[in-house]
């Protein structure tokens, strides 16, 4: 059976708290000028955050590997489709053109 | 082999058929086998549609001008080919086959939700019959594939109402493939380990992993077409900013697995009826269970090799070209396991093993073909030609439907309680694989001869191959239409059958009343052996 | 049934027939669930996917639409949601824990945050309106440059918010049934699946959102 002890209000409140100062700080960073960087710290916060609601809201953190392996594959398949899909823009620069196109 | 008992049973037991009478009690079921066959008339229903329209484009083919109207011709291939794919081969073995199979095969009284399996078919329902509506409104001419921009821009039919029309569609599809994954994680009687599952379940837990994962983009992709349609923002169309590819990249995520969700269900189908009618395990059970997943997985990996000539960029097309290879590889393990069963079994050749025999060859024929187009330097030549079609047709028809019809036939006694008639059916095998083979090997020829497709007229030069294809088709048509006459008058009026005809393994042969009761089973198996127990070894108990 | 069955279906609340017990179906339920924010997951890839290919495509265009998003509105936003999951996810524990009345105060309160996101979502969407920055035939662009381009941008902005609203609305509405159901009594400490399933709907719809933010809002603003 899966039920689990319930979590104390404080883990909740923890988490909570880290995701509203996450949230200003990614706000306050956006104002910096870092070129590139302002992306991936941006995107960095992002995954963090997700991860804590992930892991402590949804409670994947105490869930079976089954779950893990599901929530993961998810993921995991929207990269697929954006990995790939990048791939095609990023590259059409690097090998000429055939023929036909 | 076939047995059939020497005295007629009387069926005075209760089963799903008579436990309740009246619409309602269909219309609102929530048994998982009343949905299959509400699945399988509507599914029946729709394969007649989308017939009706591949008759019209033979007819239109047999001379080079044609008969119809270049737009009308339009129309009949992009609804023959919707139809087809979304309305027929998309649900056809998982929401029939699948729906009334897998619960018996893992042991359990129902899937995990029965109610949504309801609403699946609900949904199908609604989807069909707003893509219906749109046929009799005027149709769509933009292909199955509706690209962009003359889907989004310049195509003056009803593409909305279709899109919606296959979104709903969609869902159905992808809350069966739901309720599939979790049945076959959570509901498996005792003793049935994922190693003791039949490869038709395994089969099917591949396809719903390809419907939970795939479907959902179509789903938005067909969104941000009708938005598109609508606003006119541009975001696929390049005379405003938009690039076309992009459409084509999201509409072929979705739709390369599609032909997965499509096939590895025939393939479930075939590894329960060879092993059976060679009285063998499969051969290699752990591969070909292994395989399937395989095929789900790098079945995503491989959709650019429908953008060779599109623009995409070379780089990415060689990566979509090698690994479109290796998506061969567990498909061609699986032709070879099949084949290593039959060898030293002791082989029958009742109708579903005719049809798993077409389903091998024909399979084989339209595999290999499509590695001929994974190849860069020949689909330049071949893309968008009958070489093309051909290949399809090969892997769907000769495959998936010929899969169908061996399964049909193979559990019809199981579903009804009747045996259907032997030599009639064996018949009708033989003349679906003389129509089909007559029908669509011409259209390797066309192809590679330069006829492209899609095109309502072509050069006197083609004539010859393409009245071939015709006459094959009729002959086609004839052997679909034998089944569903034999099948519903068996239904009625067919001997009654004991309750494993064939002697095969497998809990809905062996534990299950035939046709079985509401709930199955009469009390919860428990399992013992391997899968395909054919030749009677003892298994461990393993329970939970 | 066997006898056995029926006298375990009596005692254990919820219990659906064709479950061996409630363990099962809770593991079903739950598992049924994750399948469904996977699909989920997907169906808002694909407009991720869409969105980062013209990001990549037209830089510059992106950063000359990204002054006219309303940054407090979406932090503010971003802040609002994120309560919301807290008085969620204090739902779920207050049904673990058989306390009725702080399930229904909790429940609102989600309810109403999300209310309030979109109020201040719908006051985002009149700003545009105004703007003339909603894509079609009255889409108007400051910089005749980047015309095209941002008409792009903002269809996707709105196609990705808008996706997001309706399954805010789609929540709220779910969660007005949760109060209903909890205000007559349905739930337990035995049984309360539909709260904790309806909580991680709202969780995943909180998760979009925290990647919507940053992609939309802050990126680009410099």
């Amino acid at each position: 059976m899966m039920k689990h002890q319930a979590v104390p209000v404080k883990v909740y409140a923890a988490v909570f708290g880290a995701l509203l100062a996450l949230t200003i700080t990614t706000v306050a960073v956006s104002r910096l000028e870092l070129g590139e960087y302002n992306f991936i710290a941006a995107m960095t916060i992002a995954v963090i955050k997700g991860s804590l609601v992930v892991m402590f809201f949804m409670d994947v953190r105490r869930a079976t590997s089954r779950t893990k392996l599901f929530v993961g594959a998810g993921f995991f398949w929207m990269a697929i489709l954006l990995v790939f899909l990048l791939s095609d823009y990023l590259s059409r620069g690097w090998l000429p053109s055939p023929r036909w196109l | 082999m076939s047995t059939l008992l020497p005295f007629a049973q009387t069926e005075t037991r209760t089963n799903y058929l008579n436990a309740d009478y009246g619409w309602k009690s269909w219309l609102f079921t929530t048994d998982h086998k009343r949905i299959a066959l509400l699945y399988l008339f509507s599914i029946t229903a729709f394969f007649f549609v989308g017939g009706t329209f591949a008759v019209g484009m033979r007819v239109n083919l047999l001379t080079p001008e044609g008969i119809f109207a270049h737009d009308t011709y339009n129309k009949l291939f992009t609804m023959h080919g919707i139809i087809m794919v979304f309305f027929f081969l998309v649900p056809s073995i998982p929401a029939t086959l699948g729906n009334f199979l897998v619960p018996m095969m893992v042991g359990a009284r129902d899937l995990a939700f029965p109610r949504i399996n309801l609403l699946s078919w609900y949904l199908y329902i609604i989807g069909g019959i707003i893509a219906l509506t749109a046929v009799v409104q005027g149709g769509v001419d933009t292909g199955w594939t509706f690209y962009a921009p003359f889907s989004s821009t310049y195509s003056n039919t009803h593409v909305i109402l279709t899109a919606i029309g296959v979104f709903v569609a969609g869902f159905s599809s992808i809350l069966t493939g739901l309720n599939f994954i979790v049945t076959v994680h959570t509901m498996r009687a005792p003793g049935m380990t994922w190693d003791r599952l039949p490869l038709f379940v395994w089969g099917h837990y591949a396809t719903s992993l390809i419907q939970v994962l795939g479907t959902p983009v179509i789903a938005i992709t067909l969104v941000l077409l009708g938005l598109e349609r609508v606003l006119h923002a541009g975001i696929f169309d390049p005379a405003v900013g938009g690039d076309p590819v992009l459409f084509q990249h999201l509409f072929w995520f979705y739709s390369h697995p599609a032909v997965y969700i499509m096939i590895l269900p025939g393939m479930a189908v075939i590894s329960e009826i060879i092993a059976c009618f060679s009285r063998k395990s499969i051969f290699g059970y752990g591969f070909v269970a292994v395989s399937s997943i395989a095929i789900a997985v790098l079945g995503f990996l491989v959709w650019g090799h429908h953008l060779f000539v599109a623009g995409q960029s070379m780089y990415a097309s060689m990566v979509f070209s090698l690994l479109s290879f290796l998506v061969a590889v567990p498909s061609a393990i699986k032709v070879f396991n099949w084949t290593a069963t039959m060898y030293k079994g002791s082989v029958s050749y009742e109708t579903p093993m005719l049809y798993a025999f077409g389903f091998i060859g024909l399979f084989t024929i339209g595999g290999l073909t499509g590695l001929f187009l994974a190849t860069m330097a020949i689909d330049v030549h071949v893309t968008d030609t009958y070489f093309v079609i051909a290949h399809f047709h090969y892997v769907m028809v000769g495959g998936m439907v010929m899969a169908y019809l061996g399964g049909i036939h193979f559990w019809f006694p199981k579903i009804s309680g009747r045996m259907y008639p032997e030599g009639w059916a064996k018949f009708a095998a033989l003349v679906v694989f003389v129509g089909f083979n007559l029908t669509f090997f011409p259209q390797f020829i066309l192809g590679y001869q330069g006829m492209p497709r899609r095109y309502a007229h072509y050069p006197p030069e083609f004539q010859v191959l393409n009245v071939m294809s015709t006459a094959g088709a009729s002959i086609l048509a004839v052997g679909y239409l034998l089944p569903m006459i034999y099948l519903a008058w068996a239904w009625r009026r067919g001997p009654r059958a004991p309750q494993n005809p064939w002697n095969a393994k497998g809990l809905e042969w062996e534990k299950s009343p035939t046709p079985p009761p509401t709930f199955n089973f009469e009390e919860q198996p428990v399992v013992t052996e391997p899968a395909y127990n054919y030749s009677g070894e003892k298994g461990e108990v393993e329970i939970g | 049934m066997a006898d056995s069955e029926a006298v375990l279906a009596a005692h254990e609340p919820g219990l659906r027939h064709h479950f061996d017990d409630s363990a099962q179906q809770f593991e079903s339920s739950t598992l049924g669930m994750w399948v469904f924010l996977v699909t989920e997951i997907m169906f808002f890839g694909g407009m991720f996917g869409a969105y980062t290919v013209y990001r990549n495509l037209y830089r510059d265009a992106f950063a000359s639409t990204s002054r006219f998003m309303n940054l407090p509105i979406g932090a503010i936003n971003t802040g609002v949601l994120i309560c919301s999951s807290f008085t969620m996810v204090l739902a779920v524990r207050s049904a673990q824990l058989d306390r009725k009345r702080a399930l229904i105060v909790f429940l609102i309160l989600t309810l109403l945050l999300g209310c309030v996101f979109l109020g201040l979502k719908y006051v985002e969407y009149h700003e545009k309106w105004v703007d003339h920055h909603i894509p079609g035939p009255g889409f108007h662009y400051a910089d005749s440059r980047y015309f095209h381009q941002a008409q792009i941008l903002f269809f996707l902005y709105f196609a990705m918010t808008g996706m997001h609203a309706i399954h805010m609305i789609v929540g709220v509405g779910l969660l007005t049934t949760l109060i209903a159901m909890a205000a007559r009594n349905r739930f337990s400490g035995a049984w309360y699946t539909p709260v904790e399933m309806i909580g991680l709907y709202w969780h995943f719809v909180d998760i979009v959102w925290i990647f919507l933010f940053p992609l939309l809002y802050l990126v680009g603003h410099t």
